[in-house]
């Protein structure tokens, strides 16, 4: 605000608009290959079996079918934390695990070697919740992780990776508090963020030791990082990222069909192809976590925070890629919304033969703080508290501080987010409309209004580490060389849009590079909420570098020092004398400038998101209706107004706040099969039900940003759920704990179901 | 089944079936059997364009008649791709996200210009099917009220929810209609 930008904050065309509305931009089944073969897998009907036998040799001898590859094809190539999952094993941990592979020339041929595979399993049993999986004597996914309890932490934050929050005297604590409650809480139902387009690979093997992997995740530099150490640090990677069709985290975990897709091409010489059927998507692709605390909070008649103490159970299916990072986050993220001097919070990673969970919207803040926000209710409602005023309380204020992801404690230097939440409140009506707990704000013949608040801040804005180059060229253009792959966000535009406000040239002169590996420099990807402040730093310091070069050799023509220079539409001049100038061309057709940068990690800021829902329910039929929603943040600064509008209203959808609503993914608890993996019998929002969407916007400058701003994407999710589950049970008058608030749920807790009837319900 | 005939049809052997049939003004006559560029009888149309024809825009999501994202126009109504098979396209007329832009000046649909200005889109994978569908829709309704929008549109799934600028583009052109 009050900031005079030349391109930061303007309506802007995305750079990729023509492209996305002709049809034009290209998502990676849309690439052609030459020669290209076609993969296929083999997955497990039984949710835990030894194999047996396999017999491949019809499937093999079927016209067409060049490659059919089992267990005993795989060379010890192995994924996951810890990397203890082969890519094809003697072993199924899930319905839907890998069995075999199969390269054929066309999917129909590919699809029909399938069929003629023989396997014998020996079944074995499986244990598909925390509860059985913990339980004494219970069957081993794996017989190295006695009890189903995976090792905690990740090496990626180093050796003191936060695995939960213990400082301070929690029973000092406690006996501090004028209230205590307890009790277990989860947020375990287990959408699917379903992004449309398809999960797939591409890969070329060239011997002796090459790959060139063509992904669809959008983060194509972590692919090469990652596949490395699958294929055990032997083999050059190469990874190449195109359009993503949605992601919300999911596709960060596709490490599997891309050793799918190279591990046949090895095997053939041919590139290969692999992407997922739809229901391979919604079955054998990541899921959340599921998360359950049993816990203990006390607190003053005031709303201070005394003590937090208690167990958060995650169940990461059968096998994890970032479930002990996502505790990681998550253990920190808490400590950001609850500022508590008592801690005694720990973590357990349960292994369970269902499909893998990993990144699904949330990081881990937003499955931990569902199952807490509610235990946190049951205090405030003892102590007869305003949510609204207890959460903006409890959220971390400069000075304040929490432990993060790597173990160590970090002092908060961002701004108070309290006038946002304020905004917010105002805007929503909120102190017009709460009327206590577990009352409705309004009764309407059956149909009762309620409403809830929830709130989530990430200090991951500036999470990991991201390199760009800037390269000028003399003819007034510059290109961006930066391992990005577009998936939603806009945010490849908005790169153009601030090398275009620090080189001040047109975002139309900029270009960006493919998100490939072998042009571009590190960078992690878009995740969290970094895009806009750890890479997009990056970036802007990496044209700030080449402005820094340009001017020096600019300044000897001009007879000035590079100090006095600026620059504008491809000429440099000396401030304030714009007629001692020097174009850009005259740099020459043979020279061109580079500017390098490198964002190094910095978790002393987060980012803050308050969501106030109102619901309606019908105590007839137990439906619950959203009604509107509105979000308060502040962004800094506003980079890309539409972008960010578009971001915030994807608060909804995609595992997001309906996942408390009707979003699941319905597991079959006898069998281990996943009953709804289409997307007919897979709920999801259309717009027929769309509920008012309204946005709280405040820019209050972030200093360490170039142009004062973090990112929100992520977390515009977040609080939602579990302020649908807070405005569910002010409606009802009850309290309703399990996600999603189901029909049948709402029923139940209004005594209008038995327990008996509760058929298919978790 | 009956098929028009065409210069190509003069030169496929004796007995074998072929389908006609005009994508974004242009004339396609196709042989149906199992060599490369022929159709098989198990072809769905999203494959067809996809994969035989290089028109890529369509796209395909769920395969499965639920998402939308494979719509395309055909003799004016939108259909999706991935439930029709190639072979039942004799002599229709189908226009797909590529075929909307004026074919003389080549200037963006209406349409395709609201969703630009209003950024309609955040992945974009949906985007293609959700234009096709809407297209088709203002044809036969050019000034829906924004109740009829939405029911028009809520085959389409998108998981970015970008329904709400969707629904500001769509009324923007819908406007412009009265």
């Amino acid at each position: 605000m009050g900031r005079d930008y030349r391109y930061i904050g303007k309506p802007m065309q995305r750079k990729d608009a023509v492209g996305i509305v002709t049809g034009a931009v290209q998502y990676l089944d849309d690439l052609k290959f030459q020669n290209l073969l076609h993969g296929k897998v083999l997955r497990s009907p039984h949710a835990h079996a030894r194999i047996n036998k396999i017999d491949k040799s019809k499937a093999e001898a079927l016209p067409g079918v060049k490659a059919v590859l089992t267990w005993e094809d795989n060379p010890d190539w192995r994924g996951g934390t810890p990397r203890n999952v082969p890519v094809l094993d003697s072993k199924v941990r899930y319905v839907g695990d890998a069995v075999a592979l199969v390269a054929a020339a066309t999917e129909d041929i590919a699809d029909e070697a399938l069929d003629l595979i023989e396997v014998e399993y020996e079944v074995l049993p499986a244990v598909f919740d925390i509860d059985s999986a913990v339980k004494p004597g219970a069957p081993l996914v794996y017989d190295q992780f006695p009890g189903n309890v995976l090792p905690g932490g990740t090496i990626a934050f180093g050796p003191s990776s936060l695995k939960g929050v213990v400082m301070g005297d929690v029973e000092n604590g406690f006996a501090d508090a004028d209230v205590v409650a307890q009790g277990a809480f989860g947020y375990e139902n287990l959408p699917n963020a379903l992004p449309p387009e398809p999960v797939g690979a591409v890969a070329l093997w060239e011997e002796p030791n090459r790959v060139t992997v063509w992904g669809t995740s959008q983060a194509p530099y972590m692919d090469k990082a990652t596949l490395f150490h699958v294929f055990n640090r032997q083999v050059e990677v190469r990874t190449i990222g195109h359009h993503v069709g949605g992601s919300f985290g999911t596709k960060v975990m596709c490490w599997q069909v891309q050793a799918y897709a190279a591990l046949l091409s090895r095997a053939t010489g041919r590139p290969v192809k692999v992407f997922f059927t739809k229901e391979e998507h919604m079955a054998a692709f990541t899921l959340r976590i599921g998360s359950r605390i049993h816990g203990r909070v006390g607190m003053k008649k005031d709303g201070t925070l005394t003590a937090i103490q208690g167990t958060w159970y995650v169940d990461t299916g059968y096998y994890s890629f970032t479930t002990q990072a996502q505790v990681a986050v998550g253990s920190g993220e808490l400590m950001i919304m609850a500022r508590c001097p008592n801690w005694d919070l720990r973590s357990v990673v349960v292994t369970t033969n269902r499909n893998a969970s990993g990144i699904t919207r949330g990081f881990g803040g937003q499955e931990l703080k569902c199952s807490f926000i509610p235990l946190l209710s049951l205090a405030m409602e003892k102590a007869c508290l305003d949510p609204f005023e207890v959460l903006k309380k409890n959220f971390v204020k400069p000075g304040g501080g929490y432990y993060w992801r790597d173990g160590n404690w970090y002092q908060y230097r961002g701004i108070d987010y309290s006038p946002a939440m304020d905004k917010g409140a105002e805007v929503f009506g909120w102190k017009e409309k709460w009327k206590g707990w577990l009352t409705p704000t309004a009764v309407n013949g059956t149909r009762r209004t309620g409403i809830g608040v929830g709130v989530h801040g990430n200090a991951d804005v500036g999470e990991d580490t991201a390199e760009a180059y800037v390269k000028l060229d003399n003819n007034g253009a510059a290109t961006i060389f930066l391992c990005a792959a577009e998936h939603g966000t806009g945010q490849k535009s908005n790169y153009a849009r601030m090398v275009a406000e620090v080189l001040q040239i047109p975002p139309e002169r900029i270009s960006m590079t493919p998100a490939d590996t072998l042009v571009t420099p590190f960078e992690f990807g878009p995740v969290g909420s970094r895009g806009t402040y750890a890479i997009a730093s990056a970036v802007i310091n990496a044209a700030e570098d080449a402005k820094r070069k340009l001017f020096e050799i600019a300044a000897p023509k001009l007879g000035a020092d590079p100090q006095e220079l600026e620059t504008a539409d491809g000429v440099v001049f000396v401030k304030g004398h714009p007629e001692r100038s020097w174009k850009w061309k005259a740099l020459g057709f043979d020279r061109t400038i580079l500017g390098w940068a490198r964002f190094e990690p910095d978790f002393t800021l987060c980012n803050c998101m308050m969501s106030f829902v109102e619901v309606e329910v019908d105590t007839e039929t137990g439906q619950v209706n959203l009604l509107r929603v509105v979000l308060a943040t502040d962004v800094g600064q506003i980079i890309d107004p539409q972008g960010l509008e578009g971001q915030l209203n994807g608060c909804i959808g995609s595992a997001g706040i309906d996942s408390a609503i009707f979003e699941e993914t319905v597991l079959n608890p006898r069998s281990g099969h996943i009953l709804n993996a289409n997307l007919i019998d897979y709920k999801w929002r259309t717009f027929a039900d769309l509920p008012a969407m309204e946005h709280v916007v405040l820019e209050t400058p972030i200093p360490t940003h170039r142009f004062h701003a973090v990112g929100v994407g992520e977390i515009a999710t977040s609080p939602g759920p579990s302020a649908v589950l807070m405005a569910v049970s002010n409606a009802v008058g009850c309290w309703l704990h399990e996600y999603p608030v189901t029909p049948q749920r709402v029923l139940r807790a209004l005594g209008k179901l038995g327990n008996a009837t509760n058929v298919g319900a978790r | 089944m009956q098929t028009t005939t065409s210069d190509s049809a003069t030169r496929k052997a004796p007995g074998t079936r072929s389908v006609g049939f005009t994508v974004n003004g242009q004339r396609y006559r196709l042989n149906v059997g199992t060599e490369v560029g022929e159709i098989s009888p198990a072809h769905t149309l999203s494959h067809t364009l996809r994969e035989t024809l290089g028109l890529t825009g369509t796209k395909v999501s769920c395969d499965q008649g639920a998402c939308g994202a494979c719509a395309v126009i055909m003799d004016g109504k939108a259909v999706l791709s991935c439930k029709v098979l190639t072979v039942e396209c004799d002599g229709t007329n189908i226009t797909t996200i590529e075929g909307l832009r004026d074919p003389k000046t080549g200037a963006l649909d209406p349409l395709q210009q609201a969703f630009v200005d209003h950024t309609a889109f955040q992945c974009g994978y949906c985007t293609p099917g959700m234009i096709i569908t809407a297209r088709a829709f203002l044809d036969e309704n050019p000034n829906p009220a924004e109740e009829e929008v939405k029911e028009a549109l809520s085959g389409n799934f998108c998981r970015c929810i970008s329904h709400y600028q969707v629904i500001k583009a769509v009324m923007s052109v819908a406007r412009k209609g009265e």
